[in-house]
C-alpha cells in the first residue's frame, strides 16, 4: 500500500504520521462501496492528558491538508493555520492535543484517487469510489478509534472544514464536546457547486488528463488543474480586497500590451496562484473533494429539516461567518444557528466585520481569535480542563 | 467575577431560579447572562442586535447569537427555557405583541422591563413643555430614538390582560432606581420604569 507514492505523498508521509485502517473492517462509504485497507495520514501537535479530555481535532479546508502549524514538506511554506495554533496561540499544544487528519479522497497521504485498489492492484485514478463529507469524518472516526481518544474537547475547521465540524456533530454527537464549524454552511449552494463545475471541466478538458489515467502516460493536466485553481480562488477573495490589491495596476509594464500575456496584476497573480498550487495537489484529487463538498447537504440527510441533525445534542456551538464572505455567506451560518435553536442546542454566533471575503478564516483576524478564544475558555471551565501552568 | 449590576438587572436576575435554563433577549454585553450563570448556576443564553456585544459576550465564554427579537424568536422550540427575558427591549421592537406571545411560547415565564411614559416627568414636558420628552430612560431624541413603541405602565396591563396573560409579579421603580409599592394609578405616575414577570394563563 505504501509503494508508488508520488513524490508529494513521500515528502509528505516522512513528516507526518500514518495509520492502515479498515484492514478487518472496511469503511462502508455513502456510495455503497466497502474501502479497505485505506491509509490515513495526520499530524498531531500536543500531548494527549491522562484522562484523554483535552484532544482538539483540526479539520482542513479543500486546499490545505494536515501541516497545520509547521512548514509544508512540499511548498516550504508555512502552516496554513499557524496564526491559530502553536506555543501561546489559541490553540496552544502546551494545553491542547491538536489533530488534523488529512481527508479521504485527498492526496497528501491518505488514500484517494492516487492510490492502488486492493483487488486489483491498479490505480484507483477514476475508478476510486466518490467520497463525500460523512465517508471522511467516518475515516477521521476510525483513527480516533485507533488512537484511543473516546471524544473531542472541540473539533474546529474553515470551509470544507467547517463541513466536517458540522457532520461530526449531527453523527457523533457524544463525542463532540465543543464544535466551532467557521464560514461553512449546511450544503453547497448552486452557486458553489457551479463554480466547482467550471474547475472541473477545466481539469477534464486538459488534453493531458486522459480520462483520468495522466499518470499512466505520464502526464500532467497542470493547465486543467491550474484554471480550476483560478476560478476557485476568485471566489475566495472579496470584490473589495481584489480591488483594494490590484485595481487595474499593470504587471511589469507601463502601457497595455495589446495581447493576451499577463498585462494586469491580478492576472499574473492568479496564473502563479495556478501554477504553484499544481506541486501540491492532484487533479484527479481535486474532482472528488470538490464532488464531496457539492454532495453535502446535512438537512437533507435528516429528512429535510436541518433541526433533526441536532436533536438533544448536548454539544457546545460556535459559529462564525465573514460579512464579505460571498462564498459561504452569513444567512448560510445562520440557517445553522436558527436550527441549532430549534433543538435548543448551546449556540453561539458572530459574524466578524472583514473584507478579506471567504479567505478571511485563514487570515490573522483579531475578532475571530478572540471569540474563539472566548468560547474555548468558557468550554474548557465547563469541561474542568486545567489552564496551562 | 463581578457580582455588582445594574439595579433593574438584579431585580431581574433576583426573579430568576437557580439550576432553570434562561434566554435573554437583547443581552448587551452580557452583564445579566453573565450574573446567571456565575451566581445562580442558570444555562443562559443570549441573543443581542449589536456585533459589538455578541462578539463581546461569545469572547467572554458566554453563549450568544446575533439576531433580533422580532426575527429570531421563532426559531426556539416551545417550552425551550424557563425564563425568556427582555430587558428595556420591548418598545423597541417592530410588534411587541408578537414578541411577547413569542417569549411565552419560548419560555415558561416571561421577564420584561420597560421604561414608563406616564411618569410625571414625561408627562409634564409634554403638557407644560409642549416637547417629546427627554429623560433618564428615554434620552434619545425624537427623530433618533429607537423606541418606536413606548407605552405606560398601565397600557402594559391591559395589553396582559388583553392577550390572556398572567402577572405574576410586578415591580415598579422611581427614577432613582428604587422599588416603590403603590396602587396601580401612583404607580403609573411616579414610576420610571417596571418589571414585570409573566406567565401564560
Amino acid at each position: 500500500m505504501l509503494q508508488d507514492l508520488t513524490d508529494a505523498e513521500k515528502m509528505a508521509l516522512a513528516q507526518c504520521r500514518h495509520a492502515v485502517l479498515g484492514d478487518g473492517q472496511p469503511l462502508r462509504l455513502d456510495c455503497g462501496v466497502d474501502l479497505g485497507p485505506y491509509r490515513v495520514a495526520y499530524q498531531t501537535y500536543g500531548t494527549l492528558n491522562a484522562d484523554k479530555s483535552n484532544a482538539i481535532l483540526v479539520c482542513h479546508p479543500l486546499s490545505c491538508d494536515q501541516f497545520v502549524a509547521e512548514r509544508h514538506p512540499v511548498t516550504g511554506k508555512e502552516g496554513w493555520w499557524e496564526s491559530l495554533v502553536g506555543p501561546g496561540k489559541v490553540l496552544d499544544p502546551a494545553r491542547y492535543f491538536i489533530i488534523c487528519v488529512n481527508v479521504l479522497g485527498h492526496c497528501m497521504g491518505t488514500t484517494g484517487p492516487l492510490a492502488r485498489e486492493p483487488a486489483t492492484g491498479q490505480p484507483w485514478n477514476l475508478r476510486f469510489p466518490v467520497v463525500t463529507i460523512g465517508d471522511m469524518v467516518r475515516a477521521q472516526a476510525a483513527l480516533l478509534d485507533h488512537l484511543g481518544i473516546p471524544d473531542l474537547f472541540c473539533i474546529i475547521g474553515g470551509s470544507m472544514g467547517g463541513m466536517q465540524v458540522l457532520e461530526w456533530a449531527a453523527t457523533y454527537p457524544k463525542r463532540v464536546f465543543s464544535a466551532v464549524p467557521i464560514a461553512c454552511a449546511a450544503h453547497h449552494s448552486a452557486q458553489n457547486i457551479a463554480f466547482h463545475e467550471v474547475g472541473r471541466q477545466a481539469i477534464m478538458a486538459d488534453p493531458e488528463w486522459k480520462g483520468g489515467d495522466y499518470r499512466l502516460h505520464q502526464t500532467v493536466p497542470a493547465r486543467g488543474l491550474a484554471v480550476a485553481r483560478m476560478t476557485a480562488h476568485i471566489t475566495y477573495l472579496s470584490e473589495q480586497a481584489l480591488q483594494r490589491k490590484f485595481g487595474r495596476a499593470l504587471q511589469d509594464r507601463n502601457a497595455l500590451g495589446f495581447g493576451f500575456d499577463a498585462d494586469f496584476q491580478v492576472e499574473s497573480y492568479l496564473r502563479h496562484q495556478g501554477s504553484t498550487f499544481v506541486d501540491r495537489f492532484d487533479a484527479n484529487s481535486y474532482l472528488y473533494i470538490t464532488r464531496a463538498m457539492d454532495y453535502f447537504d446535512l438537512a437533507g440527510a435528516h429528512g429535510g429539516v436541518l433541526a433533526n441533525a441536532f436533536r438533544g445534542s448536548a454539544t457546545r456551538f460556535c459559529l462564525m461567518s465573514f460579512t464579505s464572505d460571498w462564498l459561504f455567506p452569513t444567512r448560510e451560518s445562520r440557517e445553522i444557528v436558527h436550527a441549532l435553536n430549534a433543538a435548543a442546542a448551546n449556540v453561539s454566533f458572530v459574524e466578524v466585520a472583514s473584507d478579506k471575503g471567504h479567505d478571511a478564516f485563514l487570515l490573522d483576524e483579531p475578532e475571530m481569535f478572540r471569540t474563539l478564544s472566548g468560547f474555548l475558555k468558557g468550554a474548557a471551565a465547563v469541561r474542568g480542563l486545567k489552564e496551562v501552568p | 467575577m463581578n457580582n455588582s449590576i445594574r439595579v433593574d438587572l438584579q431585580l431581574i436576575a433576583d426573579m430568576v431560579k437557580p439550576d432553570t435554563r434562561a434566554l435573554d433577549v437583547g443581552c448587551g454585553d452580557g452583564a445579566l447572562l453573565a450574573y446567571l450563570t456565575n451566581f445562580k448556576r442558570v444555562d443562559a443564553r443570549g441573543m443581542e442586535l449589536s456585533q459589538a456585544g455578541v462578539n463581546a459576550c461569545v469572547a467572554s465564554g458566554l453563549s450568544v447569537i446575533q439576531g433580533d427579537a422580532d426575527a429570531d424568536l421563532r426559531a426556539y422550540p416551545d417550552d425551550a427555557f424557563d425564563y425568556v427575558i427582555l430587558g428595556q427591549t420591548l418598545q423597541a421592537t417592530r410588534e411587541p405583541r408578537e414578541v411577547l406571545r413569542q417569549m411565552l411560547r419560548v419560555g415558561k415565564r416571561a421577564i420584561v422591563s420597560f421604561p414608563n411614559f406616564a411618569h410625571w416627568q414625561v408627562r409634564l414636558r409634554m403638557v407644560f413643555g409642549g416637547r417629546m420628552p427627554q429623560t433618564t430612560s428615554l434620552p434619545y431624541k425624537w427623530y433618533d430614538t429607537p423606541n418606536i413603541h413606548l407605552c405606560s405602565i398601565d397600557d402594559f396591563r391591559a395589553l396582559c390582560r388583553d392577550m390572556g396573560v398572567r402577572i405574576e409579579r410586578a415591580i415598579v421603580l422611581n427614577s432613582k432606581s428604587r422599588p416603590i409599592r403603590m396602587p396601580p394609578p401612583l404607580a403609573n405616575l411616579f414610576g420610571e420604569q417596571a418589571v414585570f414577570m409573566l406567565r401564560r394563563d
